[in-house]
């Protein structure tokens, strides 16, 4: 085996895709089903519009080009939907702030362009009236996550990965030199030269059997899902406070409505963000916002009504990068999680990135920024092993 | 075809009027609107979204949603839920119940 | 907009003196009413000693049992009137005339009129056609102790509107979970077409407005409730050719001691032969419906003798012209409340979970109680003496005292003998493992997002081995009913085989892994997003918060 990848979500997923693609021999194993955990609690975002010029931005502009690739050669099922986003201002001070922003993202290449008042109907009949205006990112896009997961494993599997389900990792082990050579589940024993730690929000559970570190915490975000209705929303639309939401850490929470529609019918509105460990009990408050914030922008869904919210925990680091790459202290040891909520659209350049190193091949995107060493350093020293 | 449990006791009062699918139709007081459907023999006032298949009541308890009716013009309404009230417009309940929201 | 009392204000410290619920009245400012929907009781939103949730009979019987002992009760149920499915009833004139449709009717008209008694002298509120839609433990922050409860109307206007209509969050020291329980579907091909309708589902219509699905009503499923839906169905006037019950009642002769120490429950079956002998009801055992025939409504089925484990014999095959079908597999408990509010649950002996209570009645949650169907499917009489066991157990926390002794060990070796026999009868029904045999590729499974079983195999290939992630990979479960239909034959069929079946077939005995709910019914955004803060809401508490 030349690689196990722990972790069946869609990062894991498309890491194994890749890997069994460049002709390495992949397991891939979770200790639950397909999409257990953060893949199966999130919209399917594929977004360039709320970040910032920069390393992720970058990550996400190729990102964006492989889901295409994979649209062409994965099911239908997986509804990629190039839906475009709409970003709305409330007022003349938010348009100026969302001029800016974009403004810097259009120099970085992301296709945007401002939507006076008197346009924003044109895209979104439904959007309340008053707003001072917005931008358009016609390259922001969605897919359904959890079917994205399966069928890239489907896909890996048909490149000769295997996958084993409903097996937790009970140990990493290692040569008497410190490499990785193997895991073991409480069913079989792995022997591989490398592993990708692609558990998501549970990734520091993954590093710590390893004997490494990784500081990922959840970041709980409330989904809200409407009855199923006719096609009534075309992009996603989102307040204008929903960036800087993103880039915060603050720890209480946080909620600025982002609502779409999707092509099975329900509406979803998001989002919120609040670190409370992984509670999750419904907390009425963030459910009061974000109905209060998506009626607000679209007062059409004021007598829909709601029958699910879910919860799910963003896999987040304090900077708000993923960890890309290889452990610092433990050699065969890689890192591909903490993509926070954007993991479903950074999956596919996650995972061929980590291809690439696994193969030795250059990276197509400069994965630097998202070396996990900067993690443990920043940590201040390595932790012990075997505790 | 009628399949009436019971015949209305004298003590029932007058029937309710109200109209399903523009038929004029009475129902007893007190009855719920798949009560009153069924005592016409209508067991179908819902097509599904996908298939266009007919449904009605199957529950009978407000759980599964089957028998989603629009009742005075609001979708989404459970048939088994709702009493008949005077003067009330029923109609069968196709796909989503929303189609004039669709753009 | 209203005012919870601050921690320390009294609402710990003094029982209900009985006099009025002036208090609350004067305090949250609405009026009160003389008009004939208030009956006595006041929309005070609290906070009340205890809420009960759910006024079927257990939730009714720990109601007036813990009025009684001086607490000050929210009793909130989805029905326009009390009783639960159990003791489900038409509107005054509706009712039939002659022999009452359901037992135990002393039982329920006693509890009525102590209901009654107990709203006019203000010691309980009842607030009908209640949805409670979230329960969050209140915190200090929320300045009492204790549960916030949110709550909306069900559909449709009321018929007497009463103040309490306008009521959305209530506040209370205890916490009673009665909610009862829905029916337990497996599907079969034809399950969809109209004049299918659920075992249960005919009794309630038939309850509560007086009518019947059909005129030839075949019954048939598995449970102890399909003979009282049989002799009910006839007694209205239907025909009923057969009776099809999927088990065996030798089961029950495996455990006679436990049927021995129940007496009622043996007079009970034969009173429910009896009826089964009167209106002429052949009954079938091991038996199913495999196939339900029509185009537009159900015409005729297919009944099938069924192996031990529940797998159709070959051959057997007969076809029974109808009009109707009733059809239902025993009950599985309605745990969302129990589920968001993290109690240990249990799996009970018919597969499906249940809530872990003590001898109390009491959940490993401070302040949190449940009763009936919620602890377990175990009928009525075990229900009302659970909530009558949970009621005391809540008025000694309260008062901080003991209870009797000798009551309470009476009290609950009777609850045990119960519960013993509500075991049996939950193994003896349990669904088995090769029932899936019976469906078909293109049989629908969910009926709310039309996925068939092929799609739910195709699931299983992919990587779903548990409900929730074959709803992410089918949409099954996703749909108005969040999968209460179909979710113990989705969980069925994504499981790995069971013994001697076909990878495709899955495992028909899979236990059911309770779903998490986080909004126990549908509810409007405009409902939600006018929902009142939470008074710990935050820095970014909008300014009404501030009032608290």
């Amino acid at each position: 085996m030349d690689l196990v990848v722990i972790g069946a979500g869609v990062v894991g997923a498309a890491c194994a895709y890749y890997a069994a693609e460049a002709g390495l021999s992949v397991a891939v194993v979770d200790r639950g089903p397909v999409a257990g955990g953060t893949s199966g609690s999130g919209e399917g975002n594929l977004l360039v519009s709320d970040k910032e010029p920069g390393p992720e931005l970058e990550l996400a502009r190729a990102s964006l080009r492989l889901w295409i690739q994979l649209a062409q050669v994965l099911s239908s099922d997986i509804e990629f939907e190039a839906k475009g986003g709409l970003v709305v201002a409330e007022d003349a001070e938010q348009l100026a702030a969302l001029r800016e922003f974009a403004t810097a993202q259009a120099r970085s290449g992301v296709a945007v362009e401002e939507v006076g008042p008197g346009g924003l109907h044109d895209r979104e009949p439904h959007l309340a009236p008053g707003l001072a205006g917005g931008f358009h990112y016609p390259e922001d896009a969605q897919v359904q996550p959890a079917r994205a997961a399966a069928r890239l494993l489907e896909a890996a599997g048909r490149a000769g990965a295997r996958l084993f389900l409903g097996e937790e990792v009970t140990a990493v082990t290692t040569t008497p030199e410190g490499r990785v050579s193997g895991v073991r589940t409480a069913r079989r024993r792995l022997l591989t030269g490398a592993v990708v730690n692609a558990a998501g929000t549970w990734a520091d559970r993954v590093a710590e059997l390893a004997g490494s570190y990784l500081p990922v915490q959840p970041r709980r975000g409330f989904v809200l899902v409407t009855e199923p209705l006719p096609p009534l929303i075309r992009h996603k639309v989102y307040a204008a406070g929903y960036v800087a939401d993103v880039a915060s850490g603050e720890a209480e929470l946080q909620t600025s409505p982002v609502v779409e529609g999707t092509l099975a019918g329900p509406v979803l509105i998001g989002a919120s963000r609040e670190r409370v460990g992984f509670d999750r009990r419904i907390s009425a408050e963030a459910v009061r916002r974000l109905a209060a914030g998506a009626t607000g922008l679209f007062p059409v869904l004021a007598q829909v009504r709601i029958l699910r919210v879910y919860c799910g925990f963003r896999p987040y680091l304090p900077d708000h990068l993923p960890a890309i790459g290889p452990d610092p202290y433990v050699p065969g040891l890689y890192h591909a999680c903490g993509h926070e909520g954007a993991g479903i659209g950074l999956a596919p350049a996650t995972g061929l990135a980590i291809a690439r190193q696994l193969t030795g091949a250059a990276t197509d995107v400069d994965v630097g920024p998202f070396d996990p060493g900067r993690l443990t350093e920043a940590a201040g020293a390595r932790p012990g092993r075997g505790s | 075809m009628r399949h009436r449990a019971e015949p209305p006791s004298a003590e029932a009062g007058l029937p309710v009027r109200f109209a399903f699918d523009g038929r004029a139709l009475a129902a007893r007081q007190g009855q719920s609107i798949a009560g009153a459907l069924w005592d016409h023999g209508v067991v179908a006032w819902r097509t599904t979204r996908g298939g266009g298949r007919p449904r009605g009541a199957f529950c009978g308890m407000g759980v599964c949603f089957d028998c989603l009716v629009t009742v005075n013009g609001t979708p989404g309404q459970r048939a088994c839920l709702v009493r008949v009230a005077e003067g009330d417009v029923v109609t069968s309940q196709e796909g989503y119940g929303r189609d004039e929201l669709a753009i | 907009m209203w005012s919870p009392r601050r921690k320390g204000t009294g609402v710990t410290s003094s029982p209900s003196d009985g006099t009025s619920p002036s208090d609350g009245t004067g305090r949250s400012g609405v009026p009160a009413s003389g008009g004939p929907a208030a009956r006595g009781s006041l929309p005070t939103p609290g906070p009340y000693d205890l809420a009960v949730i759910g006024a079927g009979p257990a939730g009714l019987a720990a109601a007036v049992t813990a009025a009684d002992s001086g607490l000050r009760v929210v009793l909130i149920d989805a029905s326009e009137r009390p009783g639960g499915q159990f003791f489900r009833h038409a509107a005054p004139g509706l009712a039939p005339r002659n022999k009452p449709v359901h037992h135990k009717r002393a039982t329920f008209a006693a509890l009525s009129a102590r209901l009654a008694a107990h709203v006019r002298g203000g010691r309980i509120t009842h607030l009908l056609r209640h949805h409670v839609w979230t329960a969050e433990e209140s915190g200090p922050a929320a300045g009492s102790e204790g549960w916030t409860l949110r709550h909306v109307l069900v559909d449709g206007a009321p018929a007497a509107p009463t103040p309490a209509d306008g009521i959305r969050v209530t506040t209370a020291r205890f916490l009673l979970l009665a909610t009862g329980a829905y029916e337990r579907q497996l599907p079969f091909p034809g399950w969809t077409l109209p004049g299918v309708v659920a075992a249960g589902g005919a009794q309630a219509i038939l309850k509560d407005s007086g009518a019947l699905p059909g005129r030839r009503i075949v019954v048939a499923g598995s449970g102890p409730l399909l003979p009282a839906v049989a002799a009910s169905l006839a007694e209205a006037g239907a025909d009923i050719p057969v009776l099809a019950e999927a088990a065996s009642y030798t089961g029950y002769a495996s455990r006679p001691g436990v049927l021995a120490r129940n007496p009622a429950k043996a007079v009970e079956g034969v009173r429910l032969a009896a009826d089964l002998l009167r209106y002429r009801i052949r009954l079938r055992t091991r038996s199913a419906v495999v196939r339900a025939h029509g185009t537009d409504r159900v015409e005729a089925v297919t009944l099938a003798t069924l192996d031990r484990d529940w797998r159709p014999v070959a051959g057997t095959e007969v076809r029974i012209a109808c009009d109707a079908l009733a059809v239902g597999h025993g009950l599985v408990p309605q745990l969302e409340l129990a589920v968001a509010l993290g109690c240990a649950l249990r799996t009970a002996p018919d597969g499906t979970p249940a809530i872990e209570v003590d001898g109390q009645q009491r959940t490993d949650v401070d302040g949190l109680w449940a009763a009936g169907e919620p602890t377990g499917v175990g009928g009525v009489e075990l229900a009302l003496l659970e909530g009558r066991s949970a009621a005391r157990s809540m008025a000694a926390a309260f008062h901080g005292s003991g209870s009797g002794r000798g009551r309470d060990a009476r009290a609950r070796a009777a609850t045990a003998r119960r519960r013993r026999f509500a075991d049996l009868m939950a193994t003896v029904h349990r669904p088995g493992a090769h029932w899936p045999q019976w469906i078909t590729e293109d049989t629908e499974v969910c009926r709310c997002e039309e996925v068939t079983a092929h799609d739910l195999r195709r699931a299983h290939e992919l990587g779903a081995r548990d409900a929730r992630s074959a709803k992410l990979l089918t949409r099954a479960g996703m749909g108005w009913c969040q999968g209460r239909m179909c979710e113990t034959a989705v969980t069925c069929l994504v499981a790995d085989a069971a013994d001697g079946a076909d990878a495709a077939d899955g495992d028909g005995s899979a236990p059911l892994v309770p779903a998490r709910r986080p909004l126990s019914c549908p509810v409007s955004l405009q409902d939600l997003a006018d929902s009142t803060p939470s008074a710990d809401a935050g820095p970014t508490a909008t300014p009404g918060a501030s009032a608290l």
